[in-house]
């Protein structure tokens, strides 16, 4: 039983078309998983969906979200904000919307363990002047007391980083963390967003459409298409022999670091028909 | 020193406003028809005397002669002396100010609590049934003037169910010896709170008439600019992290979606404080409103111009002090 259970996950606008289809993942303790899929496949829904803040227009249809094997669903709500809040964190996609612009980083690092989880002020103000060290930024008083304004981007995402792993969560969703960043900045968030999940040993959910990050830090992955998972591995054999048609040309699809002249198939026409029959198979299995 | 630059433009571009201010309302009053000495002489005065009086005022000179007088005497202090009440323009007209501040003010806190409660209910339930009634109750408080408001109030709280007093600042009949004129202000840190009763019962409809619609525009404002800071990352980013949605709206929405309705709200309270004019007559009460009024009836000169000047002062200062606390509030702009 993994950390994370997400188990026959089904989601649908109301009264519109399903946005997941009876998805099914988990991410254990110290696993790294990937979660990709080309824009619109419910990627970042899943994460959405397990921290509670999915948009009022998507409605459940079905499924469960566990986490530590407790069924998120039986718990009252506030009970239930305050478990994710102690035990999941979000690194959110772009650190220049992602922190608020009209107070000061300290408080937003701190916020979550003062308030949810009733540390004193002094004891979570040392915890984040300690985290920021191991995101690697200098003079961390000096950034605690700055406006997000005064920093740049690179350094909001190490900060967003430090705040995410400030409670010690069992488990970080990190939604495509490197995708508002610079080229050069990426590699380094990359690098340190693993450095940080080995030595907190997290389970960490990769949402991305890279499948080079998921090469380079993922131990496996969940490739989803409209809403449905096409294929659930683990890295190494995937990359070796992606099981699924859809999957395989995926990766042709990939820039290769190693040959970066070889030229890129998109995925094929009957690939993507042959995976829409089986997205449209499951809704009629459904009734809908 | 660009802080300091700031102000000494901010003082200049005061200065103009003013100077323009009064050059309009100077010419304007002395164009339109009605004359003050015509005002003041019995009837069957003779023309002699018309121009004996029209000569101790002043007013048989052109009207630039009449303004470079006026206005050496406005640069010594000295803003005339009033033709109807027969005393200087400047003690009268500052007499007056406090209870027309302390009318505003008031005016302005109960509506930005009640707006504010407005915006943030209709924000935690969007999309529901108390958003709907919030909407349809401030567009009904908006297009109702403020003046109707007064008198639906005096129907509902001074006739069928009178429990407030419908006219006047203070009841004659208290034994109270004011050192100030912020009567308001002054009874409660003198800690007479009977006073104070009794002057919030007289100011309670007068400010609540003029409070009505800009609490309507504050609600409408604060909460569209609630439910749009709503969808941005950090809202979600909070509630990730065990934050209820109250919390969430109070303690990260609210203090950016503040700041479009500041300066609308600066706005909004000079054409509020324009509106005690015709709010001050209705309740009788005493403040500047109330003396343009009986200025403009008896086309007291003198007092119309120290009036209007006093207003554009009151406008500036408010425009002033609304951009120094969005400065205060937006650190975007504090370090600008």
């Amino acid at each position: 039983m993994s950390f994370l259970e997400v188990e026959n996950l089904t989601l649908r606008i109301a009264r519109g078309p399903r946005i997941l289809r009876a998805v099914s993942l988990g991410v254990d303790q110290g696993e790294v998983r990937g979660l990709v899929g080309e824009s619109g496949a419910g990627k970042s829904m899943i994460g959405k969906a397990i921290l509670g803040t999915l948009p009022r227009a998507i409605q459940v249809v079905s499924g469960r979200i566990s986490l530590d094997g407790t069924d998120l669903q039986t718990l009252p709500a506030r009970e239930r904000r305050r478990r994710i809040g102690a035990q999941v964190a979000l690194i959110p996609q772009d650190p220049l919307t992602a922190l608020n612009p009209v107070r000061r980083v300290g408080p937003q690092i701190t916020n979550r363990l003062v308030d949810i989880l009733g540390w004193d002020r002094s004891r979570a103000e040392a915890r984040a002047r300690e985290l920021l060290d191991e995101v690697h930024i200098p003079d961390p008083d000096r950034v605690m007391r700055s406006y997000p304004h005064e920093l740049s981007g690179g350094m909001r995402q190490r900060i967003l980083i430090a705040s995410a792993f400030a409670a010690e969560p069992k488990l970080i969703i990190a939604d495509e963390p490197t995708t508002a960043l610079d080229v050069t900045v990426q590699k380094q968030i990359l690098r340190l967003i693993k450095e940080m999940q080995d030595r907190h040993n997290t389970a960490l959910l990769f949402v991305t459409h890279d499948l080079g990050v998921v090469s380079k830090i993922c131990q496996s992955l969940t490739v989803l298409y409209a809403g449905k998972v096409i294929e659930d591995t683990d890295t190494r054999s995937f990359f070796a022999a992606p099981g699924h048609p859809y999957s395989q040309a995926l990766l042709h699809a990939t820039p290769k670091y190693t040959d970066p002249e070889d030229s890129l198939t998109p995925v094929p026409q009957h690939v993507i028909d042959a995976v829409e029959a089986e997205v449209t198979d499951f809704d009629k299995g459904l009734g809908a | 020193m660009p802080f300091l630059r700031t102000i000494l433009a901010r003082l200049a571009a005061t200065l103009v406003t003013l100077f323009g201010a009064a050059v309009i309302v100077f010419v304007v009053i002395r164009v339109v028809p009605g004359n003050p000495i015509a005002m003041m002489l019995p009837p069957g005065a003779t023309e002699d005397d018309i121009a004996r009086l029209q000569a101790l005022y002043g007013l048989d000179k052109s009207i630039f002669e009449q303004f470079v007088i006026w206005l050496g005497g406005v640069v010594r202090g000295d803003f005339g002396t009033s033709i109807s009440l027969r005393q200087p323009v400047l003690n009268l007209v500052l007499g007056r100010l406090p209870a027309t501040l302390e009318l505003s003010i008031m005016a302005l806190v109960i509506a930005v609590f009640i707006g504010g409660a407005m915006a943030l209910t209709g924000t935690l339930r969007r999309d529901t049934r108390t958003e709907a009634a919030i909407d349809v109750t401030s567009g009904m408080a908006l297009s109702v003037p403020d003046f109707l408001w007064g008198l639906i109030l005096i129907l509902l709280f001074g006739v069928l169910w009178p429990v407030f007093h419908i006219s006047g600042r203070v009841s004659p009949s208290l034994d109270f010896d004011f050192q100030t004129q912020f009567y308001l202000f002054e009874s409660v840190l003198r800690l007479r709170f009977d006073v104070w009763a009794d002057l919030v019962s007289h100011m309670f409809m007068p400010s609540l008439a003029l409070a009505i619609p800009l609490a309507a525009i504050i609600s409408q404002l604060l909460k569209q600019s609630l439910k749009e800071t709503m969808h941005l990352d950090y809202v979600t980013l909070a509630r990730t992290k065990g934050y209820s949605e109250a919390s969430v709206i109070t303690r990260e929405a609210l203090p950016n979606a503040v700041l479009p309705t500041l300066t609308l709200i600066g706005v909004q309270f000079t054409f509020l404080i324009g509106g005690t004019v015709i709010i001050e007559r209705l309740f009788s009460y005493e403040g500047l409103g109330n003396m343009a009024i009986d200025a403009v009836i008896n086309r007291d000169l003198p007092l119309i111009q120290g009036i209007v000047i006093l207003f554009a002062l009151l406008f500036t200062v408010v425009n002033l002090v609304v951009d120094m606390t969005y400065a205060a509030l937006n650190p975007r702009l504090r370090h600008a």
